[in-house]
Formats: structure tokens, sequence, C-alpha cells
């Protein structure tokens, strides 16, 4: 079904589209031989990131996250469901960055961990770290997979190759970029590639909304379309839960996906957290994720609108969704749009952001993988006690890895008609119940270790029992006991992940014994003096810099936003 | 060693200036894309020359960027000069 729809979605690309592709690749290769050289003069790299604006830093942590599944999900969710989508932004991940900042950060930063499996085995010990770290490497991998698999069908599109044969060389482009950027490169990387993304998406909403005449054409257009008070309204969103009660459908978004999913993503990925943790000061760290939300409460207006404007410009896309076909594969809608909008030049810039958003997608999470498969699994358990070359060897040799078994899970992701859907699901299983540990154990100083892996493996066993019983979660899998499908199925799989692992994790604790006391501070919250999480410095900032005061700015900002699209 | 210790301006490796530099040379080639780009392509965006817009939006930005890493240059701090340490013993 993917190979018929994309002769029609191949792109007229001429040289000037392809200067400007290959000008992006110069750039990117350009930071990595400068990154080199700059650590060869012992300016250490990380050092002078430290040194730079916050605003540098929250744009690297939003950015990390604005890969190729958010961009092409986003719009086809947009192109689907409409505005409601913007659930996934003002819901489901503004309020859990804030929080991130606010409550979570001075936790990170004061007790000196340096990822969250790190986390997991102070806290709890071997077992819930070897689940996390495991269960968040496999993760790593399977979504790297669909971010390779979208990567290699834009180039599958732009220069008509092969599906296969994009793959693998898409595989190896993402590699060399690993291997040359490297990991001192990344943080440079993501903020270049958030300009570029924003470049090539703001013209073509801009055109966009020209061709329907405004947003007020484009409302009358969507309602001529018909469903499009659906379509038009954030809440109650039953479209994109596919939850028929409006009030299980709100409880749907405000739990699951505002709740669970967004908090379990946002304050556990290590991905992100890391980010701010590499910050010179406890607000400093505090600040990137809160700056990173303002930007994040605005890409919405880039992403899900033209997903919408695609549906009913793009006759493909608007074909499709008025006859209600089901094989029609919506991660397309954006490409249709492109392909029916801009002219050779924008179209190039077009090109270049989706290609920057892929690449730097994967990478984060085949450079995450590797750090945990090195220093967490590998260090920790297999190789103890040999020098930092060895495992520097070991992180190449699982980044070649990484890519090759990216490469097996590209084709499962490509069986998969909607790409959020089946990311969603893995949040589900992996997220969900690591944020209820993780806060139970915070919060509550005699959870025990055995109550801390337990929680974990059973939390992510409710999660995968509710996609089996399903009607279509996990695709062939699922046997349809239940009549939950999409989205909203996520979301009951990703509550029910967190309910039982926090019953569990409590019933555990009741009948084992936990760690003393004296092991636990700076791991849970009445066992840290105060003056572990305060900057001391905090009094001299401007209102801007203080965390707390910049949050709240941004908190009631998103309110208005959820009002003004209610 | 001296120049070493002396604190550095990131120069070149500013991310401002890389920003600056990519967005600022993308607005000029699309904007000289756009004088050349033809009817047929220009009705393709609803009559809108985006190339010229946009063109002229990321020369604005870019030349923004790079004037402001200019302006206010990042001094990276100087180091102590231990950092030799760390590298293997001459030969």
């Amino acid at each position: 079904m993917v190979l018929a729809a994309d002769a029609q979605l191949r792109l007229d690309a001429n040289w000037v589209d392809y200067l400007i592709v290959a000008l992006y690749f110069a750039f990117v290769i350009g930071i990595g031989v400068m990154a080199k050289r700059s650590v060869s003069t012992s300016i250490d790299f990380f050092l002078s990131g430290r040194s730079l604006p916050a605003w540098v830093t929250g744009l690297a942590f939003i950015s990390a996250n604005l890969g190729a599944v958010e961009i092409m999900g986003m719009s086809a969710n947009g192109a689907q469901f409409g505005i409601p989508t913007v659930h996934y932004f003002w819901v489901g991940a503004v309020p859990a960055m804030l929080f991130l900042g606010v409550v979570m950060m001075p936790f990170y930063y004061g007790s000196k961990v340096r990822s969250v499996p790190e986390f997991m085995r102070k806290r709890f010990g071997t077992g819930a770290h070897l689940v996390n770290a495991i269960s968040f490497a496999v993760a790593q991998l399977l979504i790297a997979g669909i971010n390779l698999f979208l990567l290699a069908k834009i180039v599958n599109i732009l220069l008509g190759w092969n599906l296969y044969i994009s793959l693998v060389v898409a595989a190896v482009i993402v590699l060399s970029y690993i291997t040359l950027g490297g990991l001192s490169a990344a943080i440079y990387n993501e903020v270049l590639q958030f300009f570029v993304i924003v470049a090539a998406l703001l013209p073509l909403t801009l055109v966009g909304l020209h061709k329907v005449g405004g947003y007020g054409g484009l409302k009358d257009k969507i309602m001529a379309a018909g469903n499009g008070d659906a379509q038009l309204n954030s809440w109650p969103g039953t479209n994109l839960t596919a939850i028929d009660n409006p009030v299980l459908s709100v409880i749907g978004i405000v739990f699951g996906l505002g709740f669970v999913l967004s908090f379990g993503y946002w304050t556990t990925n290590f991905v992100e957290v890391q980010r701010a943790m590499a910050s010179s000061s406890i607000s400093a760290a505090q600040r990137s994720p809160i700056i990173g939300a303002f930007p994040k409460m605005f890409v919405p207006f880039i992403v899900i609108f033209p997903g919408m404007i695609a549906a009913v410009v793009a006759s493909e896309v608007a074909q499709a969704k008025s006859s209600g076909d089901k094989t029609f594969d919506y991660n397309n809608s954006l490409l249709y749009l492109i392909r029916d909008l801009l002219p050779n030049g924008m179209l190039g810039i077009a090109i270049a952001g989706l290609l920057a958003s892929f690449m730097a997608g994967m990478a984060a999470n085949i450079s995450a993988f590797n750090t945990v498969f090195s220093y967490d699994l590998w260090q920790t358990y297999l190789v103890k006690d040999r020098n930092d070359e060895y495992y520097l060897r070991i992180g190449r040799f699982a980044t070649v890895a990484a890519t090759v078994v990216a490469l097996g899970t590209a084709l499962i992701a490509r069986n998969y008609q909607n790409i959020m859907d089946y990311l969603q699901t893995l949040f589900g299983f992996f997220n969900a119940p690591l944020f209820a540990t993780f806060i139970l154990g915070m919060f509550w100083k005699r959870m025990t270790p055995t109550a801390g892996w337990a929680g974990l493996v059973s939390g992510t066993l409710a999660a995968v029992l509710v996609g089996v019983i399903s009607t279509d979660v996990l695709g062939g899998a699922s046997i349809g006991l239940i009549g939950l499908t999409g989205q909203g199925a996520s979301f009951v799989a990703a509550g029910a992940a967190f309910v039982v692992d926090m019953l569990v994790s409590v019933v555990v604790t009741m009948v084992t014994s936990p760690k003393p006391e004296s092991e636990l501070r700076g791991l849970v919250y009445s066992l840290t003096p105060r003056a572990d999480f305060h900057d001391e410095n905090e009094g001299a900032l401007a209102w801007y810099q203080q965390p707390t005061k910049l949050a709240g700015v941004g908190f009631v900002l998103v309110v208005i936003l959820n009002i003004v699209f209610w | 060693m001296a120049e070493n210790q002396a604190p550095r301006r990131a120069g070149l490796f500013d991310i401002r200036f890389i920003i600056g530099a990519l967005i600022g040379l993308y607005g000029l080639i699309i904007l000289i894309t756009g004088f050349f780009t033809s009817d047929a392509q220009v009705q393709k965006s609803d009559g809108l020359n985006i190339n010229i817009w946009a063109g002229i939006g990321m020369l604005v930005v870019g030349v923004g960027f790079v004037a402001w890493a200019q302006l206010r240059p990042i001094v990276v701090p100087a180091e102590p000069v231990h950092h030799d340490a760390d590298r293997p013993p001459a030969h």
C-alpha cells in the first residue's frame, strides 16, 4: 500500500533543491569536524556547552523530541483528527515539561545521578536497574527503526529508489552522521535542526493558509467536508481517542495522555533529561525544560495545521478522508502538501528539514542506546573494570550493531498504518510503569528494592495485556476482546500500567524489607536536606530566570491556548 | 601555551554563527531562485512567490543571528593548564 502511493508523491526536485540539501549535510559534517578540532585544542566541548545561553539548551531539549515521528505523525493526526491533536502538545507535553523543571529536576540534579537507569540502581538496586536499562535499550532500538523507516521513505520518494535500498542507504548516512558528528556535536546539530525545520514548515503553513483563505477559510472547508465540529474543537476529542463517551474521552486524554504517558515520557526519558542535567547550576538545569516548553507550545501551528490543510487541499488525502478509506496512510499528508504547494527552492528547504528531523531523531535514539548499553549494561554487569578506551570501543561497536537492528525494526514499523499508534503503544509499555515506580520511590521511603522491579515488570505486562485484548493496538496480535482502538486504547494501556505498577509496588513493599535510610539520601524526598535542592544564587536572578516564575508564565499561556481552541 | 590561558571567543564555532550562516545562505539561495521562478511554479503556491518572501525572511533571520554573535560574543573561560595531563606522554 505504501509503494502504490509513492509514485504519486514523487517530488520534482531540481538542482537548486539538491544544492540546499547538500548544504545541510555540509554543515552537519562541518560541525562534526569543528567539534573534533575544538576538543583537540582542549576546549572541552561539554564545558563550552555549559556556558551556552539557556535558550540553546532549551531548544536542544525539544529538538531531541522534534524528530520525524513528531512531524509526520502529528501532521498525520492533524489531517485525520484535526484540532484535537493539539492535546499531544498542550496537555501531553507542556505541563510535564514544566513539572520536570520545577519538581523533578532538583531531584535529578541534587542526587547527582547521570542517567535514569542509574537512579534506579541507586534507589532499588540491581533488579529494577536491569529491567529499566534493558527495556529502555529495546525501546530506543524500536524507535530508531521508525525514524529510519521514515528517512528511507523520504529518500525513496525523492530519488525514486527502491524502499529496501533506501533503507540501507539511509542507515549508512545516519551511521556516518553519528560517527562524524560524534556525541559532542549532538546539541549543536539539534539546535540547527530546529531552525531548518521551522524554515521548512513555517512558509509551508503560510502558503497553505493563503490557499484556503486563512484560518476562517480552513474552518469553512473542514465544515464543508463533514464532521467539522469534532475536527475543529479540541475537547472532548472523541475522534482522537476513539472513545465514544465524551466524559471518558476527556478522562482518557487528561489521565492517560496528559498524566501517565506524558509525565512518563518527559520526566523519565533519559535522552531528554540528560540534556538538562549537563547544565552549570541547579536553576539552569531547571530552566532548560521550562524554556523548551515555550517553543513547544507553538510547534502545533506549523505541524498540525499543515496536516489539516492537506486534508482539504491535497486531493488524495481529502478523498481518503471523505470515503473513510481505512488503508490510507495519513503519514504522507505532509508530503502531499509539500508536493502540491512548494515551488523548487522552498521544496529543497522542506526536504532538508525533513531529512534533518529524521536523522536527528534516529541519531538521538542510537546514541542513547549506546550509552545505556555500554555503561549501564556492559560495564555494570558483563565486563567490569576495564579502561575507558575499552568501553569507548564497545560503544562504537554498539552503534554499528544498533543501526543494523534498527534496519530490522524499520521493517516492523513499515507494517503499521499510523506510526503514532505504534509509538504510543511503546510508551505505554515502557514509560508509564517507569514513571509510577519513579514517583513512588521518590516520595515513599519504605518502598523496597523487590517492589521496584516487581512493579515495573507487572506494570509493563499489564500494558501488554490491554494491548492484546484490545481490537487493533498490536495489529494481528490483538484479539479484540474489548472494543478499544487507536490512541484511546494506548491511553488505557498506559493507565493500566500505571495503576497496576502502583498496586503491586505497595503490596510487595508490605512483605519485603526496605533499604536502610542512610543509603537513600538524595534519592527520597523526605530523607534529603532542602539545601541539596536549592540554588543559593537564585535570589540574585531576574524573574524570568527563576524557574518557578517562568514555569508559571508558561502554564498560564498554555491554559489560554487550550481555551482559545476549545 | 600562553594564548591558551587567555579567555577566547567561540568564534566560528558559536552556534549562533552556524545557524545564521546556514539560514542566511538558504535565504539568499531561494531569494535568487524566486526571481527566476516560473509562473507555473508561482501558481502552485497560490500565486504567492513564496521563494521571495521566505528568502527575505530567512535572510533577515540569518543576518540577525550573525550580528548577534558578533555583538555579544561567547567567551570561553580560560582553563587551568592541567588539561595536557589527559594526553598520552610525548614520544
